[in-house]
């Protein structure tokens, strides 16, 4: 395992880590991915919106702007060789308030102006006849027909399939704790040995600055984490709305989105809270009830519909608004920070400036990765002859399926890695009827065990 | 697949309707069980008592369980296991996925008896972090007794009503040692037998408390409590919720079906029947929540109705009355519509309370009084009020005249 010396090391499996391991591998690159946790996608990816953005409200002219653009398009190139969903359902901006209804032309002329050409006003029957369950006294708004719905986990673990495809390498566990630059190559020292590369790309999300320090000795930026809270509907709630909802932000609904998830859900969220802690994503029940009354003002048909789940997600903010992406050649370094809140949608864009930035020819992709298909919609293995039975019910899982994510080119090592990779206990019993099953099914195959005690067996 | 009687779960009330409506000589009953095994909650009830009012005899859960489906399919049932029924439809048909993928059925009766399950923490709103050790009874159980596994080992367990004090003992089997009881409400809900049973353990129970917050990003490391002595941390590597049952009444809300938002249930009349023409509905699906034995008697109940129905013996549904519930007190009540003719095979409205409430409990309909009982009550008992032999027309209203 990891010997010898890598062209790249990524620090950080994240969703931005993992799309440019991906891009370096299909490159030619030899590639190692570290990651400190028990399984990938456990830090900023592992909560989000999970909407593919067109970039119609990014700062003009800004780097995040192209990302996106490129993120967008490549996603929509090669997200059906993969096996990703992508349901184009299009997002309305709406306005209530008079303040409101006076951005909208603003919003529309950054739009044109971002490359989003195709956006166009409706007034308020139009809305109601796109939306019929739209609180109906709903002034105006727009409609952004590219804005899409993914599977967020899915998006990454294929792009970190595909890296493996090509020859990258995964090491869990694997906390990068100090580094030395010798002459043309860095030894990285972690929590799961030391090994060296030419180029390392810091890719780590909400310890961007701190892997920053630990790689030069200072950071110029800082992390500041912005909480993002959310409700998740069970799937009835889902028939209330087809686009995704998003009011233009006041000081009250700043940025919160309604919209179903491809999962056959519905969320109300995030919320945007700073904090100092960069783990604690915990859910605050005071504010889950002001955000499920903001969700109620927007689509008042929610009110009485049942919650399935609470999450959070951190966003790994920094003191600017801007992506924090800067390379130094001479020092074998590409710093990845700051990829607040559109991560998801410009992974593959940062990915191609990266290898842009560390001067790689652009490679072909060999092998493509074959997804599960988790979205809703979509022909799903519980549908199919020899699945071996369904265990969770709530999400439809299958032993098949689970037994493919603790195989594969990286194996789920936590239940929250099985839940990522399957779905299984995300549904309405939250695990009241699976959890034995589970624990019995994965026994001996995680490294961080669904028991408190690996092997501990009652009497 | 094609089937007379379609049963949706193999738990006590579907497998004492099978059994049934077998000795009663239906033909092609068909039992769908999405679990490997049939025998629903009771198979993971490792303690006792069951079985006394069906077998005349204490068992374990699992005993029992083992004991209904071999007495089901001795009667003629079919039990499909690692069946699960994923949409309900008119006619009335159930699509389904088993071994052999897809396929939809269709029966001239279904019945759902898809049994409850306890509220999540998302539906208790607690917040927090959400690391793993937060489990319910039902899964606390099936760790140990299907697995014989030990999830944690000093948790906590929210709720005290009867299934929590099964919890505890479930807890006390395994060698997991409770740090405390912690109960919402101002008194210890299941009734006084049960409630010596943390004091006899030694584990504390704390009244007017709520857990506000659990600690631990990637396991429980504790929990914010709140209660009279005001917030305070307290360790722990678990968090057992029990109780806060709901009907598992996900199939009924899909198709569109009316469902009681008091019991969280199907809405039925005195035969069981629901709304919608050729279902019917028995067991813990009803309301929350009833031992197996109950179950098994409302399965028994059921049968005897879809057997009538069977030969076109059941009054046109139109004929219902809906009974609306007046007293605020009343948390729920069912059946939820009469016939003029007074009972069918649900003789009694099953009711309970949401608190503490003596007084007169009445029936009336177009505002005359047409039955009247005593009621002196807590929450966790089952009040029955037999039906009138008659009913008239008219809508019928429950209510009860409290003692000042
Ligand atoms: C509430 C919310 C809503 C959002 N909605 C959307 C949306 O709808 N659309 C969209 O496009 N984007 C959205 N985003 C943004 C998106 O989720 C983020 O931009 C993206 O997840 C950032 O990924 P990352 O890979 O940069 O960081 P991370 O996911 O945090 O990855 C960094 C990884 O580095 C690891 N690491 C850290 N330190 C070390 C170390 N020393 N050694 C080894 N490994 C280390 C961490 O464990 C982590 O796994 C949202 C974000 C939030 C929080
Ligand atoms: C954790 C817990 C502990 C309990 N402990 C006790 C106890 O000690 N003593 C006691 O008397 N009662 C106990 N109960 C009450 C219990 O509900 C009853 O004992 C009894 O099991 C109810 O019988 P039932 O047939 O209505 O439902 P269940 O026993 O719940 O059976 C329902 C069956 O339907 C199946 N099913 C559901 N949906 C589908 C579908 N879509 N397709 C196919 N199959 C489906 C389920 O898998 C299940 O097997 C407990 C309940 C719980 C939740």
């Amino acid at each position: 395992m990891a010997q010898g010396v890598f062209d790249v090391a990524v620090v950080g499996a994240g969703v931005v880590g993992c799309a440019i391991a991906r891009r370096f591998a299909i490159d030619g690159a030899r590639v190692l991915i570290l990651e400190r946790a028990h399984d990938v996608l456990d830090g900023a990816s592992k909560g989000n919106s999970a909407i593919l953005h067109t970039g119609f409200d990014a700062p003009e002219g800004s780097l995040e702007l192209d990302c996106i653009r490129a993120g967008y398009a490549e996603y929509r190139e090669i997200h059906a060789r993969m096996n990703l969903p992508l349901d184009p359902c299009g997002a309305l901006v709406l306005a209530w308030a008079e303040e409101q209804q006076a951005a909208l032309p603003g919003l529309m002329v950054q739009a044109a102006a971002n490359g989003v050409g195709d956006v166009e006003m409706l007034d308020r029957a139009a809305l109601l006849a796109l939306e019929p369950q739209l609180a109906p006294d709903v002034r105006a708004g727009f409609r952004v027909p590219g804005e899409a719905l993914i599977d967020p986990w899915s998006a990454a673990h294929a792009y970190l399939y595909q890296a493996i495809q090509h020859g990258a390498e995964l090491l869990l566990r694997a906390e990068l704790l100090t580094a030395e630059r010798q002459a043309d190559r860095w030894r990285l020292h972690t929590s799961a040995g030391s090994i060296e590369a030419g180029l390392v790309v810091n890719a780590a999300g909400l310890w961007g600055d701190h892997v920053e320090r630990i790689l030069t000795g200072e950071s110029w930026f800082q992390i500041r984490p912005r909480k993002g809270q959310f409700i998740l509907y069970d799937k009835p709630a889902a028939a209330l709305a087809g686009h995704i909802l998003l009011p233009v932000p006041t000081k009250l609904t700043k940025g919160v989105v309604v919209c179903r998830t491809i999962f056959g859900n519905l969320l109300v969220g995030p919320t945007a809270e700073e904090q100092e802690d960069r783990e604690d994503a915990s859910v605050v029940p005071a504010t889950l009830e002001a955000l499920r009354q903001t969700g109620e003002t927007i689509l008042p048909a929610l009110a009485g519909q049942e919650v399935t789940a609470f999450y959070a997600g951190l966003r790994p903010a920094s003191e600017e608004k801007a992506y924090r992406i800067r390379a130094d050649l001479e020092r074998g370094l590409v710093t990845v920070g700051g990829i607040r809140s559109t991560g998801l949608s410009a992974a593959l864009g940062i990915a191609q400036h990266v290898a842009r930035l560390a001067g790689r020819a652009p490679g072909v992709a060999r092998d493509w990765p074959e997804m599960p298909v988790l979205a809703q919609d979509g022909a799903r293995d519980w549908q199919a002859p020899g699945n071996g039975g369904i265990v969770c019910h709530c999400e439809l899982v299958t032993r098949r399926e689970i037994a493919a994510a603790l195989e594969g080119p990286a194996p789920a090592q936590s239940l929250a890695g099985l839940k990522r990779r399957t779905r299984v206990t995300m549904g309405r019993c939250q695990g009241f009827y699976c959890s034995a099953e589970l624990a019995r099914l994965t026994e001996g195959r995680f490294t961080q065990p669904i028991l408190a005690g690996a092997v501990d067996h009652a009497g | 697949m094609q089937a007379d009687v379609a049963i949706i779960g193999a738990g006590p009330a579907g497998l004492a309707a099978a059994a049934h409506l077998g000795l009663m000589g239906v033909k092609n009953i068909v039992v769908l069980e999405r679990e490997p095994e049939p025998g629903g909650i009771p198979r993971h009830c490792g303690h006792s008592p069951f079985g006394m009012r069906e077998f005349r005899r204490v068992l374990g859960g699992a005993a029992y369980a083992r004991r209904l489906a071999t007495r089901a399919e001795a009667a003629g049932a079919r039990i499909h296991c690692n069946t699960t029924v994923i949409a309900l439809h008119p006619g009335p048909e159930l699509d389904l996925t088993g071994p052999g993928g897809a396929e939809r059925l269709s029966a001239r009766v279904v019945l759902l008896a898809t049994g409850t399950r306890e509220s999540s923490r998302v539906q208790r709103m607690i917040g927090g972090q959400k690391p793993g050790g937060i489990l319910t009874t039902g899964a606390l159980q099936g760790m140990v007794h299907l697995n014989h596994q030990r999830p944690f080992r000093r948790p906590v367990i929210l709720g005290t009503e009867l299934v929590s004090f099964s919890a505890l003992l479930t807890c006390r089997q395994a060698g997991i040692r409770p740090v405390a009881m912690i109960e919402p409400g101002a008194r210890v809900v299941a009734r006084a037998g049960a409630a010596v049973l943390p004091l006899l353990l030694g584990v504390p129970v704390m009244r007017e408390t709520r857990i506000t917050e659990i600690l631990g990003r990637d396991r429980v490391e504790g929990v914010v409590i709140d209660g009279p002595g005001g917030p305070r941390e307290i360790a722990a590597d678990g968090v057992l919720l029990t109780g806060a049952f709901r009907s598992e009444a996900t199939l009924m809300a899909a198709a569109g079906m009316t469902l009681d938002p008091r019991t969280t249930g199907p809405e039925i009349d005195v035969f069981g029947r629901l709304a919608e023409p050729g279902y019917f509905a028995a067991g813990n699906l009803l309301r929350p929540v009833e031992t197996a034995g109950m179950c098994w008697a409302s399965g028994r109940r059921v049968a005897d109705a879809i057997a009538v129905h069977l030969t076109g013996g059941l009054p046109c549904p139109a004929q219902g009355l809906s009974l609306r519930i007046d007293a605020p007190a009343i948390r729920y009540a069912l059946p939820q519509i009469l016939f003029p003719a007074g009972p069918g095979f649900h003789k009694s409205i099953q009711l309970r309370v949401s608190r503490p409430v003596s007084g007169e409990l009445r029936l009336s309909q177009g505002g005359g009084l047409i039955a009247r009982q005593p009621i002196r009550a807590l929450p966790e008992r089952r009040i029955t009020l037999p039906i009138p032999r008659k009913l008239g027309e008219g809508p019928l209203s429950l209510d009860i005249e409290e003692d000042a």
